[in-house]
């Protein structure tokens, strides 16, 4: 077993370990922090992937972004030390029912699949290939998306300000 | 040895969107069902790069869509998280049971 497989575990184990505790865990902040391990090991996933333009973007905007922002949403509006009620065992087991099942559903087509590789020569894309691919008007190029995508931001941008501002409505 | 190839990191990024997919039925506070969208999220964008990697290393589109989905992620949990602030302020939970008044 050499060091790339067994760092490839680690990460796994870190993901899907940190995945379940995040959504099984019973206090809210400690389930917070779970998810901060799980996003870490998927950007370690990029960077063992050698997509590093990726990896530093799930870095910046996950683990420096998202969760601070569910971390700071949680110091708002829970009490810390308080323990979270616990689901009911029929929901349980119905939901644990359902992903048992739709996971085995889902392993079993994805192994039987034979993906076929392309053989053309692979590209080792930096980050100014990316940018120029992405700001392209040409047949390949992202920029329609780009421009769509900034629309969306600034609309959710707006639209956060606008429902977070919003006064107590008098009954 | 087994060598981790594209079957192994779609095996993976089943279990986390199914892991997600138990999180969102079974917990009733919205800030954790938040959190299992994040991790189903995630999980498409493993399966993005894995395909990107191993399939079509000669193309970029798997790194592009990427990066669309962690911004558009991105808006999400913060459009989420002020709706989330909001229905606080309002009804004192954040448990989606109580946020029923839509309904009557």
């Amino acid at each position: 077993m050499n060091a790339s497989t067994i760092i490839f575990f680690i990460l796994s184990a870190a993901i899907l370990g940190g995945g379940l505790m995040a959504v099984t865990s019973r206090k809210i902040f400690r389930s917070a922090i779970y998810l901060l391990f799980s996003l870490s090991g998927i950007a370690g996933l990029y960077f063992y992937l050698d997509y590093e333009f990726i990896a530093a973007v799930q870095v910046v905007v996950y683990v420096g972004g998202i969760v601070v922002l569910i971390i700071f949403s949680i110091f708002l509006t829970h009490d810390v030390d308080g323990v979270l009620p616990k689901p009911t065992i029929s929901a349980k087991l119905l939901a644990a029912i359902s992903c048992i099942s739709g996971m085995l559903l889902a392993g079993m087509l994805l192994m039987q699949n034979p993906f076929l590789a392309s053989t053309e020569k692979p590209i080792q894309a930096g980050v100014a290939d990316i940018g120029r691919q992405m700001l392209s008007t040409t047949k390949f190029g992202y920029i329609l998306p780009f421009e769509l995508v900034s629309i969306l931001l600034l609309a959710s941008m707006i639209g956060c300000i606008v429902i977070a501002l919003k006064t107590r409505t008098k009954s | 040895m087994i060598q981790p190839g594209l079957y192994h990191i779609l095996l993976l990024s089943t279990g986390l969107f199914f892991i997600g997919i138990y999180g969102f039925l079974t917990r009733r506070n919205l800030i954790t069902m938040l959190m299992s969208v994040e991790l189903i999220l995630n999980s498409v964008n493993i399966n993005f790069i894995a395909f990107n990697k191993f399939l079509f290393a000669h193309k970029l589109d798997g790194m592009f869509f990427t990066i669309f989905n962690i911004t558009i992620a991105a808006a999400e949990a913060a459009v989420a998280i002020a709706i989330i602030i909001n229905l606080y302020r309002n009804y004192n939970s954040v448990d989606v049971n109580d946020a029923n008044k839509l309904k009557y």
